[in-house]
């Protein structure tokens, strides 16, 4: 590398351009690629079916992944999101009965009132932020667990029915719904104040806060917004199921959705955000899973696959310091 | 820093002579620092006590802190080698699943002898650890981001070799690697004295060797410690290494302790292990810690689930909600310490 460095020609800076360019947008590569291995070798991929069963399914999981996507951008982490769906999750079952709104909105709440907490843990005692999720991880999942009672809970509520398995023109609502979240988070970023705080927040926080940049205001939104991502996922996922499992769902989630994060572009260190590249991201690691899957090879088999398209990304991204 | 100085002691460039506001702001830090370092030990001693008043011989009895040691030495064996990595600077998530791994391999090599049964986990889980410092060290990676690809790689792994976890193999009851987790010496179980030495080794190597500076000076200020001729990748890469062979030994004994191997456990053990490392004061941004403290993390988080368990009534889910919210209180503790400390 460091030769290159020393010679700035022309080829030297091509090279560095692709690797750049790689880095950036290799995960549009990797979903052609694909997308093509799966028209040519799986049978009935082009089917509606197998299409919308593909889309309905990344919807949790591409959510969470854009809440995330907004955090990394601080160059934070939110570890917690899996156990917010669990907490949204038992919530949304102990209140049904007042009606699915009154469930949803408590459920949400419950969400944001878990990320003030995650918030004003990072934000004002400066508790990083991987701990902090961390313990919310934890307790979360156990006050999830507590309030279910352990227990699978099933609900037959014509709402959260059409939520969970409703189609507006032959497209699933959960999709519509997963949409309209990528859209506002995209122009939230890109086109507002808070967006350009966020980022500059994980480039550069102390330079951020001298120039009057209110730091400590955009950590804690960003991870309100990302809990509250959260438990809409939770939501999502429960009305699908039409169950609350709180000892099931969302297991992993935070995994999935950070890789989906780090393979669609957006550096773990913070300063960027690229939201097209996280769904994109989500979309990847679930065809990958549909794929091997369909070629009826097993869980065990996706999971190290999954691991080794990490450390692949990753890899490509990882800071070029002359050596 | 001359402002904080100055602010600290106003008559200091009068007479020359420390005044009362000094001596205070000494008494103070070395406080702060006693409750950072010794802050587990204290809370230990006084759960243990609150416990064996409240439970009597229930819980205050040589067999039931026996079960607490032996629970325990699962647990400690991971952290020890976790309290290296944190103070490297570094977290490993993969410990969970490696044990898991271990645990099976174990299982599955018990078939071809005890040689077979000890060396096959170790190795493999050694070689995954070495994978992950190398990547981590060499090729300049996030630790996040290593640690997490080996925790799916080796769940997977696991997953793969137990027939996507239907298969449980056993330990057959003659084999010499029983002994392992069923013997005991002098009354005390085998795995608690493997954890002992391990917490032991690790303490000196920590405290008494070039190699303890090093692993301290990375996670102070790598940049520094690089000046410094601290040989950074070597010393990284072997931090991840010896934390991969010790949830390796970790889950060895579980297997030989269960006599069979099964592909699910140690899920979440990776966030126990931290829990247990930074409630013993070491820090986790690095560059600082102890493996007294870590002891005392790992009894006190034992300790706990052991009077939950004793509170029959109590649900277990409790047991998490409990442990997420001493996290955050003792990470608070800390943070409130290490910031009086600097003052």
């Amino acid at each position: 590398m460091s030769a290159t460095d020393l010679a700035p020609g022309r080829r030297a800076i091509g090279r560095a351009d692709v690797a750049d360019w790689v880095a950036a947008r290799g995960v549009y590569l990797g979903l052609l690629l694909l997308v093509v291995f799966n028209l040519v070798f799986t049978p009935r991929f082009v089917e509606v079916d197998n299409i919308r069963l593909q889309f309905v399914q990344v919807v949790p999981v591409a959510i969470v992944a854009l809440g995330m996507a907004v955090v990394i951008g601080t160059s934070g982490i939110d570890l917690s999101v899996g156990s917010v769906m669990a907490i949204a999750s038992a919530l949304l079952a102990l209140y049904i009965g007042y009606g699915p709104l009154v469930a949803i909105t408590i459920a949400l709440l419950a969400g944001a009132a878990v990320g003030v907490l995650n918030g004003v843990l990072i934000s004002r005692f400066g508790i990083q932020p991987i701990v902090a999720t961390l313990a919310l991880l934890v307790g979360g999942r156990g006050l999830a667990l507590v309030i279910a009672q352990g227990r699978l809970t099933e609900m037959f509520d014509p709402v959260l029915g059409a939520i969970g398995s409703g189609q507006f023109f032959g497209v699933p609502i959960v999709v519509l719904i997963a949409l309209g979240v990528a859209l506002v988070v995209a122009v939230l970023v890109a086109r507002t104040t808070f967006g350009r705080y966020v980022v500059a927040s994980g480039g550069n926080p102390d330079a951020s806060f001298l120039a009057g940049v209110p730091v400590r205001r955009t950590l804690l939104s960003v991870y309100v917004l990302s809990a509250t991502l959260a438990a809409s996922a939770g939501i999502i996922q429960t009305a699908r199921l039409s169950a609350a499992d709180p000892s099931f769902v969302g297991n992993l989630i935070e995994l999935s959705a950070i890789t989906a994060v780090v393979v669609g572009g957006t550096p773990l260190s913070g300063g960027r955000v690229r939201i097209v590249g996280t769904l994109a991201g989500a979309m990847l690691m679930q065809l990958i899973a549909a794929t091997l899957i369909s070629h009826n090879l097993p869980d065990s088999v996706t999971r190290m696959v999954q691991a080794v398209i990490i450390l692949g990304a990753v890899f490509i991204q990882r800071p070029r310091i002359a050596a | 820093m001359t402002a904080t100085t100055s602010d600290r002691d106003p008559t200091l460039h009068l007479i020359g002579d420390p005044g009362e506001a000094t001596r205070a702001a000494n008494r103070r830090e070395r406080l702060a620092r006693i409750l950072q370092r010794g802050g587990a030990f204290i809370v230990l001693i006084v759960v243990t006590l609150l416990a064996s008043l409240v439970f009597g011989t229930r819980f205050a009895s040589i067999d039931n802190f026996l079960n607490i040691l032996e629970a325990s030495s699962f647990l400690g064996l991971v952290a020890v080698g976790m309290t290296f990595v944190i103070i490297g600077g570094g977290i490993d998530l993969s410990v969970g699943s490696l044990l898991a791994l271990s645990a099976v391999l174990a299982a599955f090599g018990s078939q071809y002898g005890t040689v077979v049964a000890i060396a096959l986990p170790l190795g493999v889980c050694g070689l995954i650890g070495l994978f992950n410092g190398v990547l981590i060290a060499r090729a300049r990676m996030a630790f996040f981001i290593v640690t997490l690809a080996a925790l799916l790689f080796a769940r997977g792994l696991a997953f793969a070799v137990s027939n996507e976890g239907n298969k449980i193999f056993h330990i057959n009851e003659d084999l010499a690697v029983i002994w392992l987790g069923q013997g005991s010496v002098a009354g005390i179980r085998v795995p608690i004295i493997i954890a002992g030495i391990a917490f032991l080794v690790g303490w000196v190597v920590l405290t008494r060797t070039r190699y303890g500076m090093a692993v301290t000076a990375i996670g102070g200020n790598e940049d520094a410690a690089r000046l410094m001729g601290v040989p950074i990748a070597r010393v990284k890469t072997v931090i991840y290494l010896v934390s991969g062979l010790l949830a390796g030994l970790a889950g060895l004994l579980v297997a030989a302790r269960s006599s069979s191997g099964q592909s699910t456990i140690g899920v979440g053990l990776e966030l126990q292990a931290i829990a247990a490392v930074v409630i013993g004061g070491t820090l986790l941004t690095g560059g600082s810690g102890s493996i007294a403290g870590t002891l005392a993390g790992v009894l006190l988080l034992n300790v706990i689930n052991n009077v939950i368990n004793q509170v029959g009534t109590l649900n277990s889910y409790f047991q998490q909600v409990v442990s997420g919210v001493f996290l955050i209180i003792v990470v608070l503790v800390q943070r409130y310490l290490s910031r009086e400390q600097r003052l």
